[in-house]
């Protein structure tokens, strides 16, 4: 069975100064997610500023890594076909990625996935979803 | 009521591959064009309206290049809504006595050479590096809404693909139009799977080309000799990722449509034509769905059958061909949105085509990405 994977090359992101942290947990393997004090929210992707609120006391902390697809689309006529996705956080925000790992007809809305870090060009690794449980 | 503008100038540029033509030139030969169409001089212009595809810094280069002596400019880009929402800003530029006569014009030629250069590259934008490393191509961030709209509705793919057969059945009668064959909904379903659920043929056109219009005072307008083309009533949103409240099936046409039906004080049975933006099926059928046409959730069965096809249907749409079909110019549809509309009202449009006593039409532009921030403009059009 072919398996969406990863072949194709990834630009690299370019860290800001209120989003270092999170390319920094990546770099150690660990999701980070904004969460903010006053209003008790998480947001993606990460402001120094909460974008519900408008308080400025986010504070970083590291996500689970876990969440389901809220929804796909695979570029089929991609020089290297790659599976864009939203994932649902078990934290809440739904934030925009890619799926690998999975079988094309095997993706699903609502299938259970974890974060699996893959490199980059030059920067700092991006988070990605593979099937949860994935060995 | 809000202020008073009239329409009195259009113009689309006939060209859909823009050799030996440069950008600029096109937005000069656009503006020569609608000028034309007024009636009016170059000299009588006084504000002039454009998006970031105006090459140069916001209007600076082209107010030169043109040769204009304006008093008022806007620039605000929101993608492929500009034009629709620069149709606002003049009317509200001419209700505070800033300008008499705007100019408002759009080019790209994306086909003959020039980059879309007017989407975001600098590494500040602050979603950059949580996007582009995920390659969010513009098919794939509509296909996620198609996806989960498909998921929480039951739309299917037939019901898509409805939507380009009623615009090919319009195309059919429009000389300029890049695809002019009239196609089936198997035919939809059988070209290519470009982006999950979106076929090729769910895709609108890559064209060059551009358009013109013209922004008048009512007493301007009433001299021109033109068909009256009044601005009844218009509304604007911004909806984008809510900071990870991500919802990826409704678009700001749910407030940009409760705002243009609100001042233009009319119910939707009263739209006799519409010019939806549609760089894809979906983003058709779910801006139905919002302005109100149906219901939520509805949009793929209210265009099946052909309830889009003029003669055929309850709400004639995109009797140009649409971007499906007619033109996309650098990726950016507004313009020729608003200028087929006023076509209609005017009775102007191909005969094949033309609505039967069009006074009231509705014109909606989505611009950037319903699948991940995207711009909404609605505006409600009256034939005086």
């Amino acid at each position: 069975m072919t398996m969406t994977k990863t072949t194709r090359k990834i630009p690299a992101p370019t860290p800001l100064e209120d989003s270092r942290d999170f390319w920094e947990g990546a770099a150690r393997g660990e999701l980070m997610l904004k969460h903010c004090e006053a209003c008790g929210r998480a947001h993606h992707y990460p402001r120094a500023r909460c974008p519900h609120c408008f308080s400025d006391r986010t504070m970083w902390r590291q996500a689970s890594g876990r969440g389901t697809v809220y929804s796909w689309t695979i570029m089929r006529r991609a020089p290297q076909p790659y599976t864009l996705a939203y994932v649902e956080l078990d934290e809440g925000p739904r934030m925009l990625t890619n799926l690998v790992g999975f079988a094309p007809d095997a993706i699903e809305i609502g299938a259970a996935v974890e974060v699996v870090f893959e490199p980059t060009e030059g920067g700092p690794p991006v988070p990605m979803f593979r099937p949860a449980g994935h060995d | 009521m809000g202020a008073q503008a009239y329409i009195s100038g259009v113009f689309e540029h006939p060209t859909r591959k823009a050799e030996g033509l440069s950008l600029a030139q096109l937005h000069a030969d656009c503006a020569a064009g609608a000028l034309a169409d007024a009636g009016l001089k170059k000299g009588d212009v006084d504000g002039y309206f454009c998006a970031s595809d105006a090459p140069g810094i916001g209007p600076l280069n082209m107010v030169d290049y043109l040769g204009l002596d304006v008093r008022h400019v806007d620039a605000t880009e929101i993608g492929g809504a500009s034009y629709l929402h620069h149709i606002t800003q003049a009317q509200q530029a001419i209700a505070d006595s800033k300008c008499n006569v705007a100019l408002i014009t759009g080019a790209g030629r994306p086909r003959a050479g020039a980059a879309t250069y007017w989407l975001p590259q600098s590494p500040d934008v602050p979603d950059l590096g949580f996007e582009q490393p995920y390659g969010p191509a513009t098919v794939a961030l509509y296909a996620l809404a198609a996806q989960r709209h498909m998921h929480e509705f039951g739309t299917t793919s037939e019901q898509l693909a409805w939507v380009k057969v009623a615009a090919s059945h319009h195309a059919q009668h429009n000389p300029q139009a890049m695809l002019r064959d009239v196609v089936t909904v198997e035919d939809v379903l059988a070209s290519p799977m470009i982006a999950d659920p979106l076929h090729k043929l769910d895709c609108c056109v890559i064209s060059d080309g551009g358009g013109a219009m013209i922004v008048t005072r009512p007493e301007i307008a009433r001299s021109l000799g033109k068909p009256l083309v009044r601005v009844r009533g218009s509304g604007m949103a911004i909806k984008g990722q809510a900071g990870g409240d991500v919802d990826l099936t409704t678009t700001g046409a749910v407030k940009s449509g409760a705002a243009a039906f609100d001042e233009a004080g009319v119910r939707h049975a009263d739209i006799k034509y519409a010019s939806i933006y549609d760089s894809f099926t979906i983003t058709v059928v779910m801006t139905l769905e919002d302005l109100g046409f149906c219901a939520k959730g509805k949009g793929g069965a209210f265009v099946m059958d052909g309830n889009l096809i003029s003669g055929v249907g309850k709400l004639p749409f995109n009797t140009d061909g649409g971007g499906l079909c007619n033109n996309h110019p650098g990726g950016k549809g507004g313009m020729p949105k608003t200028i087929e509309a006023v076509r209609q009202l005017r009775g102007e449009a191909h005969p094949a085509v033309q609505v039967p006593g069009c006074d009231l039409a509705l014109v909606h532009g989505t611009g950037g990405f319903l699948g991940s921030r995207h711009s909404s403009a609605t505006l409600i059009l009256e034939r005086e």
